[in-house]
């Protein structure tokens, strides 16, 4: 498959290595759910390791052929995340269609398959990726066709006759028969955007400053930028009436304007403009303070407002340290337990273990991702790998923050544990990305070509050498 | 109740694994750090591969107790626009400056756009000016020639200092 001597170490063997480990994981929990509803090995569970098993073999070729070098890590955790999330998604679906039978009505369909569907799609996109985008320093050349697509798709839910309302946020567009959220692509295009533009304005942001009190302040003008993605996110707040892309957008935006800046004002800036808005927000829209109202006191009302957050609380209560087993709980009880609420169904079956370990993976993920761009060559790689990590650090933030009870809730998905084809595809073209960049940051310096011209360069060295 | 028994097994081992996994993960963190500890050390740099590790960032002084010697594995950028950065080296030349094919492509106003050359010789590199405007200095002293880099020494370029790790 590969050449067979690559200088260096590329680390795959070690990949493989965790992916069949992953891939085991998730099949002993597909049985476990069996094994606790039905006490006997379920008869899918052979079907649904082998798939699963080729699906990463599929996307471990691709790395091991388009991006030998690339962290060994990310791809593991994210295949053991997604594969946890399939099994949880399907007790989801047992338990809807157990309460269904007793209540005498057609089961409701089964997302499971769907999820796995979703997942083999995601996996396509991701070896795409791989194999379409050589060098990540090119994608910066498509900078402002990428802004122009990301706007465009930000924008598709609120056209009327495409756009969708589901569950109250105007987020989604309809294809046929299936949603999408656009917003998750959007995201990453306009993270390409960002880290374009950032590296070719880095010195005007982070040069041209005056200092007030120990603080260096941007001129005034150096703020359009920062202020424009702030309306950006405001626009989509007020009219899509989505609390958590809003809150993700400008996050990723004022953390990718002080990485390429230095400056710690960028930060306060940011901080002080979210303040603001979130105060006006309050004041403005009874959604927003209803949300708030719910954060700090959610047993206000817990048969109506608070119940989603009530039933989540209550559900990672009862499973405590150790959970009750999967498919011992009831998370069912949990509206959006699919979805938003996927963490509560983790707490309530796999317990406080379970839950950490969860957020131990996607720890890894972005620590290898950050640690990407700490160690890559070019600048806008750095900036785009940095951006990426903190994007889905701070995704999870928000929506374990969200269902713990830390931070008021706003719905956005567990990046590959919720149900969800965009999530799960956009998360995956993220990661291409960010193995992509590592790919590079981790490859040895180029080889010569042979030991003797490398030595005949040396004689030379006083004469001009171009090496090219 | 066997299938009880058989639940707890599952539900335990399940939790369990999870964990062995991330620890598994964690390892390879460690050994993609510091490489593994029976790896067999080359000839020249014994007291590298048995040094006790060191946390990136810090300066890597225990690492080398003969100051100076051993060979070169990295070149890591400490200060400027790249610090953090970090060049695997091989047996080729790296090539420093603004240039896009430039192996370290330097973000740095004071580089000239071919600025400077690291050769690998027979007892170690070699570092050597391109004609630059504004100069290449090795531990304070301005390069004229080429120079061979001891590991730690500082190499400036504009804002930005670099130097070989073992």
């Amino acid at each position: 498959m590969t050449a067979p001597t690559l200088p260096g170490r590329t680390r795959r063997g070690t990949e493989l290595t965790l992916l069949v480990f992953a891939t085991t994981l998730a099949t002993v929990g597909y049985a476990a759910v069996g094994i606790a509803k039905t006490g006997t090995l379920p008869s899918g569970t052979l079907g649904y390791g082998l798939g699963l098993g080729a699906l990463y073999g599929l996307a471990h070729l691709a790395v091991r052929r388009f991006a030998p070098y690339a962290d060994p890590l990310i791809l593991p955790c994210v295949a053991l995340l997604n594969g946890l999330g399939i099994v949880l998604v399907r007790r989801l679906d047992l338990a809807a269609a157990d309460s269904a039978r007793q209540a005498g009505k057609l089961a409701p369909r089964a997302d499971a398959p769907l999820q796995l569907m979703w997942t083999t799609i995601g996996v396509g996109l991701f070896v795409a990726v791989l194999v379409v985008i050589r060098d990540h320093t090119r994608l910066s050349r498509y900078a402002y066709t990428a802004a122009a697509t990301g706007l465009v798709l930000l924008l598709l839910p609120a056209v009327p006759g495409v756009g969708a309302t589901i569950n109250g946020a105007r987020l989604w567009i309809r294809v046929g028969p299936i949603t999408l959220q656009p917003s998750e692509l959007a995201k990453i295009l306009l993270m390409v955007f960002f880290a374009s533009f950032l590296v070719s304005k880095r010195d005007v942001l982070s040069l041209a400053s005056r200092r007030v009190w120990g603080l260096d302040l941007p001129r005034a003008r150096d703020l359009g930028p920062v202020l424009l993605a702030w309306a950006a996110s405001i626009a989509v707040l007020v009219r899509e009436n989505d609390l958590g892309s809003s809150l993700l957008f400008f996050g990723i935006f004022v953390v990718m304007l002080y990485i390429a800046t230095e400056r710690t004002s960028w930060l306060l800036i940011g901080l002080g403009l979210f303040a603001g808005s979130s105060f006006v927000a309050y004041r403005l829209f009874g959604h927003v303070r209803s949300r708030v109202d719910t954060w700090l006191d959610p047993f206000a009302d817990p048969s109506g407002q608070g119940y989603q957050l009530v039933q989540g609380l209550f559900g990672m209560g009862t499973g405590g340290i150790f959970g009750t087993g999967l498919g011992e709980g009831a998370p069912n009880t949990v509206p959006f337990a699919k979805t938003d609420f996927i963490l509560a169904a983790i707490g309530e079956e796999l317990g406080l273990v379970g839950v950490m370990a969860v957020l131990m993976l996607f720890a890894l993920i972005v620590e290898r991702g950050l640690r990407t761009a700490l160690t890559c060559r070019d600048s806008f790689g750095k900036l785009l790998a940095g951006g990426l990590s903190f994007a889905l650090a701070l995704q999870v933030f928000v929506i374990v923050g969200g269902v713990t009870g830390l931070i008021p809730l706003t719905g956005v998905t567990l990046p590959w544990l919720s149900y969800g084809g965009s999530s799960v595809v956009s998360n995956y073209v993220l990661i291409a990305l960010l193995l992509r960049i590592s790919d590079a940051a981790r490859r040895p310096a180029p080889a010569p070509v042979s030991p003797a011209a490398a030595r005949a360069t040396l004689q030379d060295a006083q004469t001009t050498v171009v090496r090219r | 109740m066997g299938s009880a028994l058989v639940v707890a097994v599952v539900k335990y081992g399940l939790l369990a694994l999870l964990w062995v996994f991330i620890l598994l993960a964690v390892r390879t963190i460690r050994t993609d750090l510091w490489g593994r500890a029976a790896k067999p050390a080359l000839p020249t740099a014994p007291t590298a591969q048995t040094a006790p590790p060191v946390r990136a960032g810090k300066p890597a002084k225990p690492l080398k107790p003969t100051k100076g010697k051993g060979v070169a594995r990295k070149l890591v950028v400490t200060e400027g626009a790249l610090q953090g950065t970090t060049v695997t080296l091989a047996a080729a030349p790296v090539t420093l400056g603004r240039a896009h094919d430039s192996t370290l492509v330097l973000t740095d106003d004071y580089a000239s756009n071919k600025h400077a050359r690291l050769v690998p010789t027979a007892d170690g590199w070699t570092l050597e000016d391109l004609g630059s405007t504004n100069g290449t200095y090795l531990g304070g002293s301005k390069v004229s020639r080429p120079t061979a880099v001891p590991l730690g020494t500082a190499i400036r370029i504009g804002k930005t200092v670099m130097e070989l790790r073992p």
